[in-house]
């Protein structure tokens, strides 16, 4: 009888992140907005919307569409195509470890400043979702289930652009990311092999792959520094990143620090998807750098193209890599439609 | 033990005088604040003067500033009898995204005439071995390899070098290390003590921290970013020339009520 009515001491059940181990002891607390709490309804109707091509404008993509939970929630393009055929330009990123995002910039050019206003862009990106937000609420709205679910969640029926965001964000914190084969290493329950710790040597060395600058460390599971570099893929730019965002020219040519989590299943890499590998991805780092006014510092060598690997030492380093890759997280049932 | 001890003064201090009317004999206790700032030789610099190729070392080198922040820790008062006071915690001080330029330390010290304020550039050994939770989401960790712990310093920009090509510098500043692998040595510590001088404390204060930042650069050692500009946190040589040169780096500024 009170199903009809809103906020009839209905309250949506509150839940809390399930934060790995490593995560607690090592990082601070996951951000959660105190606007959008996860609530066991919120999450649901979040995960729904993800999965639900009612978003886009002509019901045949979702979020999901580009955001597979088989890739670590990316897709297998360098650029993905939206609705009408168009391709974008830069790679989809994946999605996991979102509410460990301190800095709260989301998207490679860190133009979204929360995870609900990046939930509520594609949508009405004429190369994405290509909808219009007044429609897909109505849609909603319309939809013989979404209401309730929305009352649930919300504690109220009336739909709108925000909380259908909120849901959905509260959905991408619950992908979490924190078993991969070197995750049990840390915690002491696998060893890696030999070749897999040389190349923890090479990733951690400053005068070799000297990764851990941007891309942390074992004390940091999130294996990115969640900040923009310009990482010497081009002399020149065609696409500013972070630069086209803070109109500083000092930004041009900086993207996103991706996590190094769980390459093998998130291929092509970078911004714009231009290495089909990860052999090419370190190869660029080895020798591939291109030089630029915005480069960072932190690259070196850069007259001579990079830090020089060995074959012997790429080959470490790629096996490294590797072990951060989460096969429960792809199949997880939980993250999937 | 000698924290442990001071922290537990301070409590008591603080206890009287929260729990009691203050009368003439009460100790009054103030919260001082610290305030950093930073200049290159006497011109100021905030980030808003990064990215910018413009400061010159003692060597010649032209150069720009585009990531900086160094950690600061175990800031203690002395007082004229020669107690220390010990505010045992540690503050990042961010200036490319202008993080930790204030800090109010938790705790609180006694007015008074104190003799001296100092803190620690970095980390002392015991706490650089501990687990920072802040620290590690900043990604400020030194592998293991490389003795562990966390950096004392990142200092990354570009200079103009004998080629007059722009090339990148990491002037890193940590544990001095040596053997770098499973079992590494160190050779001498590279924290050191920063120390401010004397001030008098009527009220809650804040504490200017000035730094010279050309002084990593100038003094005792002229630095050459030629020969010493990357890859420097396994050189311990470099280490403790940073180290020496970190000495004259900071200065008291204005302490103002």
């Amino acid at each position: 009888m009170n199903c009809s009515n809103e906020d009839l001491g209905y309250e949506p059940t509150p839940i809390d992140l399930e934060i790995p181990q490593l995560f607690s002891d090592n990082i601070l607390a996951p951000i959660i907005p105190n606007n959008n709490p996860l609530t066991i309804e919120g999450v649901a109707l979040g995960k729904k919307l993800f999965f639900d091509k009612i978003l886009s404008e002509d019901q045949t993509q979702s979020c999901a569409s580009c955001h597979s939970p088989q890739n670590a929630f990316t897709d297998n393009t360098p650029t993905s195509a939206g609705v009408d055929g168009v391709f974008g330009t830069r790679n989809s990123m994946p999605l996991f470890n979102l509410a460990w995002n301190y800095n709260e910039r989301f998207t490679w050019d860190g133009k979204e400043l929360s995870l609900e206003l990046q939930a509520e862009e594609p949508v009405q990106n004429p190369i994405e979702l290509h909808s219009d937000w007044n429609d897909v609420v109505q849609k909603l709205q319309n939809h013989p289930e979404y209401p309730e679910l929305f009352r649930r969640a919300f504690k109220t029926s009336s739909i709108t652009k925000v909380l259908t965001a909120r849901a959905i964000a509260q959905f991408e914190r619950t992908l979490i990311s924190a078993n991969s084969k070197f995750d049990k290493y840390s915690l002491g329950q696998t060893q890696l092999t030999a070749q897999e710790l040389n190349g923890l040597d090479v990733f951690l060395s400053e005068d070799k792959g000297d990764c851990f600058h941007c891309h942390g460390n074992p004390n940091n599971p999130l294996w990115t520094d969640n900040e923009f570099h310009n990482n010497g893929l081009d002399a020149t730019f065609t696409d500013l990143g972070l630069g086209a965002v803070t109109g500083d020219p000092s930004d041009n040519g900086k993207f996103k620090t991706p996590s190094l989590r769980n390459l093998a299943y998130t291929a092509p890499y970078m911004h714009d998807g231009r290495f089909s590998t990860l052999d090419e991805v370190i190869d660029h780092y080895s020798e591939g750098l291109q030089n630029s006014s915005t480069i960072d510092p932190l690259m070196k060598k850069v007259d001579e193209g990079g830090v020089q690997l060995t074959n012997e030492e790429k080959a470490n380093l790629k096996a490294f890599l590797l072990t951060l890759s989460d096969p429960s997280f792809i199949n997880n049932s939980e993250f999937m439609n | 033990m000698k924290k442990i001890l001071v922290l537990s003064v301070i409590s008591i201090l603080c206890f009287t005088a929260c729990g009691e009317d203050l009368d003439d004999n009460q100790i009054l206790n103030v919260q001082p604040s610290f305030k950093f700032t930073h200049n290159w030789n006497g011109q100021s610099v905030t980030n808003s003067d990064f990215n910018l190729i413009q400061y010159t070392t003692e060597n010649g080198e032209l150069l720009s500033i585009e990531r900086l922040r160094y950690l600061i820790s175990n800031i203690t008062f002395t007082t004229a009898t020669g107690e220390n006071l010990v505010l045992d915690q540690h503050n990042l001080v961010d200036i490319t995204n202008n993080n930790g330029l204030s800090f109010s330390p938790i705790g609180f010290i006694p007015v008074g005439n104190y003799s001296n304020v100092s803190f620690t550039f970095g980390l002392d050994n015991e706490a650089n071995a501990e687990n920072y939770i802040d620290l590690n989401s900043e990604s400020f960790n030194v592998p293991d390899m490389l003795g562990g712990g966390y950096h004392y310093m990142q200092f990354d920009g570009k200079f103009i070098n004998s080629n007059s090509d722009e090339q990148g510098f990491n002037f890193h500043a940590i544990r001095a290390v040596d053997n770098p692998g499973a079992n590494p040595t160190f050779p001498q510590d590279t924290f050191f003590t920063v120390n401010l001088g004397a001030i008098t404390v009527t009220s809650d204060i804040e504490i200017e921290v000035k730094a010279n930042l050309a002084e990593w650069f100038k003094n005792p050692n002229v630095w050459d970013l030629n020969t010493l500009n990357q890859m420097l946190m396994p050189n311990s040589s470099a280490q403790i020339m940073m180290y020496e040169n970190g000495q004259t780096v900071f200065t008291l500024g204005d302490v103002t009520p």
